[in-house]
């Protein structure tokens, strides 16, 4: 399982200047489920493009198998990829399509037809051989590109936002789907994705990413419930991120009040960000809770309510089943294992207030977000 | 308002293909009165298919429109599609530089090809430079813009990881490109081509200036004609080049209809996605 196949050292990636890829390094096992995941504009794409042999870094070196291959161009590459808008191949039909490479690799017209119809069936569309690749649908033209790129069986498997353009329903299908030829095939699947719920639900490893930099690798687990920095903490999930001191080990103080929590390491007296995760919040009476606060909005989102609370001028989300009507005066109270302490960092002061929380942002961010994609 | 429009539309087009029904009309006309219609005939035709002076004038014209509009085709998408990876400014610049010589008067590039044609022959030592190479030079680099302009939009409309993705599945950079990016440009290469050839067809006034006595197109040869009276085999001929021209132009753009039509579709197709 844990056979090291890629590794990127000291990858740096410029164009006309600007720095793309700011010395990422990373290795990724074979067999392994990795995903690349951060905002448009992070570089992870970039990454991809460089393992697929697209792009030349300006410095730093790709190994593959122990071997640099920076310079090796990529058909020479035993790395297959699956394009965002699937690139397939309009003038050839489905089965075309799919034996592209073989026979450019000229197999014998029975290995390829063996192969081709395998591969068919392991995507689900036997019987769609002759049709038009133009005549499919998004979620069929996503199962010929998957397909067209794993009958070649390569080592590692590349795919950029392959759900991107898929609505909810045929994603979710998909996703299983992907971790179900993964391990059937026991190829490296390379994945990037700018949508977290995705990358959380897939991965074996999740390298989040930002400006061109690297801000966390771990397990979805880790990267859940111990993010590293402000950023990693607000991307994976919702956030409230405060500012607090680290009294000494295990003892934390943030809005006037020392709270036990599980973290150590920190200096004395050390200048430090909170966490606490919205759902791990319990609402009690006001005079039995930690801190009190004003319900100041309540918005209904069928599991949960996410309920904005103001403590202090300090705004909250609070995301319950339980049912607190705006302007009541509540109390919280927090476990020690509900508060994660993380070290002062760039992002710093810049995400998890929800001062100005409202219930359609996530929705308006989204739109965006895919908009740049595509 | 419409009704205006409408005998408007159908006054221009009287305008403009009057003179050919005029001359498809004298083709067919038994006497030799281009006033007055004495009966139907095709002796105009019997009698051209008879002259082989003419038809080895339009032989000259098609072998030099051929062979130009292959090698301004060949040359043309290998430009375009270099232009086609430059970036920005460079390739911005270069585009101007192609559309230039279009834009050019003919007669400008006419006398600017025979005196670039004088100085060579003049370097190479060869007496009487101008013939069947020159004017063919000259009809391939007037038409190499037509196939470029009509080749860069369709490589502009490819989805660029088309050739990643045939690179990615094997393909060497040219396997890549006879294998996926000739099928997707097929089209602006085929209007391209066409342009090129019914350019060359009917081009006078530059192959007025870079041919010699050696070798003679229709077009230079019929310029001589109007200066005696025209035979009216020759009205037979050009009713035959029109309708010809005219097929091409007309399968050109069916091509081309069908051809948006599917990107329409495509691009209707992705919207309801």
């Amino acid at each position: 399982m844990s056979q090291e196949l890629i590794r990127l050292t000291n990858l740096v990636m410029e164009f006309d200047g600007e720095r793309i890829l700011d010395s990422i390094n990373l290795y990724i096992n074979d067999k392994e489920f990795l995903t690349l995941l951060g905002p448009s504009g992070c570089g992870k794409t970039t990454t991809l493009r460089v393992i697929g042999g697209f792009l030349t870094p300006t410095s730093g070196d790709v190994l593959f198998d122990g071997k640099r291959i920076n310079e090796v161009p990529a058909y020479k590459r035993k790395i297959n990829t699956v394009f965002q808008r699937y690139a397939l191949f309009p003038h050839l039909d489905v089965y075309d399509n799919i034996a592209f490479g073989l026979r450019i690799a000229k197999l014998s017209e029975k290995e390829i037809d063996e192969r081709v119809t395998e591969m068919l069936e392991i995507v689900s569309l036997k019987g769609f051989e002759n049709r038009k690749v133009t005549s499919l649908s998004g979620g069929q033209q996503q199962r010929v590109a998957i397909a067209r790129a794993l009958v070649n069986r390569p080592k590692v498997l590349l795919l950029d936002e392959p759900l991107g353009a898929l609505d909810l329903r045929l994603r979710k299908d998909m996703q299983n789907e992907l971790k179900r030829i993964q391990q059937a095939m026991g190829i490296t699947f390379i994945y990037v994705t700018h949508d977290q719920e995705e990358a959380l639900t897939m991965s074996d490893t999740i390298v989040v990413m930002d400006k061109g930099k690297i801000q966390q690798i771990g397990r979805p687990e880790d990267i859940y419930n111990e993010p590293k920095n402000a950023f990693v903490a607000d991307f994976i999930g919702e956030s409230n991120i405060l500012d607090g001191v680290m009294l000494e080990d295990c003892k934390v103080k943030f809005f006037g009040r020392t709270f036990a929590c599980v973290d150590k390491g920190f200096e004395k007296n050390e200048p430090v960000d909170v966490v606490i995760r919205p759902e791990d919040i319990d609402i009690v009476e006001a005079d039995a809770g930690h801190l009190c606060g004003t319900v100041t909005s309540v918005t209904f989102k069928g599991v949960h309510y996410d309920t904005i609370v103001d403590f202090k001028g300090f705004k909250w989300l609070i995301q319950t089943t339980d049912y607190c009507p705006e302007g009541s005066y509540i109390g919280i109270r927090l476990n020690p294992e509900d508060i994660h302490i993380m070290k002062k960092s760039e992002y710093s002061g810049m995400f998890g207030d929800y001062s100005s929380y409202s219930a359609e942002y996530d929705e308006i961010a989204d739109a965006e977000g895919s908009e740049d994609e595509a | 308002m419409r009704k205006v429009n409408r005998v408007f539309t159908i006054l221009v087009f009287i305008f403009l293909y009057i003179p050919m029904i005029v001359l498809a009309v004298a083709s067919f006309n038994k006497g030799t009165d281009i006033a007055v219609f004495q009966g139907f005939t095709f002796s105009q035709y019997k009698e051209l298919f008879r002259d082989n002076d003419l038809l080895r004038l339009l032989g000259n014209s098609l072998i030099i429109a051929v062979i130009s509009m292959a090698v301004a085709t060949v040359l043309g998408t290998i430009a375009a599609v270099g232009i086609h990876s430059m970036r920005g400014k460079m390739r911005s610049a270069v585009m101007s530089l192609t559309n230039i010589p279009m834009t050019n008067p003919d007669i400008v590039t006419g006398v600017s090809l025979a005196l670039l044609f004088a100085f060579a022959g003049i370097l190479l030592r060869i007496n009487n430079v101008l013939g069947f190479w020159t004017l063919l030079i000259a009809h391939i680099t007037f038409g190499l813009p037509y196939v470029i302009l009509n080749v860069m939009p369709k490589l502009a409309q490819m989805d660029p990881d088309l050739a990643e993705a045939a690179l990615d599945l094997g393909c060497t950079p040219v396997q890549a490109f006879f294998k996926v990016v000739l099928h997707e440009i097929m089209p602006g290469i085929i209007s391209g081509a066409l342009m090129a050839f019914t350019m060359s067809l009917d081009d006078f006034v530059i192959s007025y200036f870079v041919t010699g006595s050696g070798f003679v197109t229709l077009p230079v040869e019929i310029y001589s004609y109007t200066k005696k009276p025209i035979q009216p085999k020759v009205y037979a001929m050009f009713t035959l080049i029109f309708v010809t021209i005219l097929l091409l132009m007309v399968t050109m753009n069916l091509l081309q209809a069908r051809d948006s039509s599917k990107n329409r579709k495509l691009r209707h197709r992705e919207a309801n996605r």
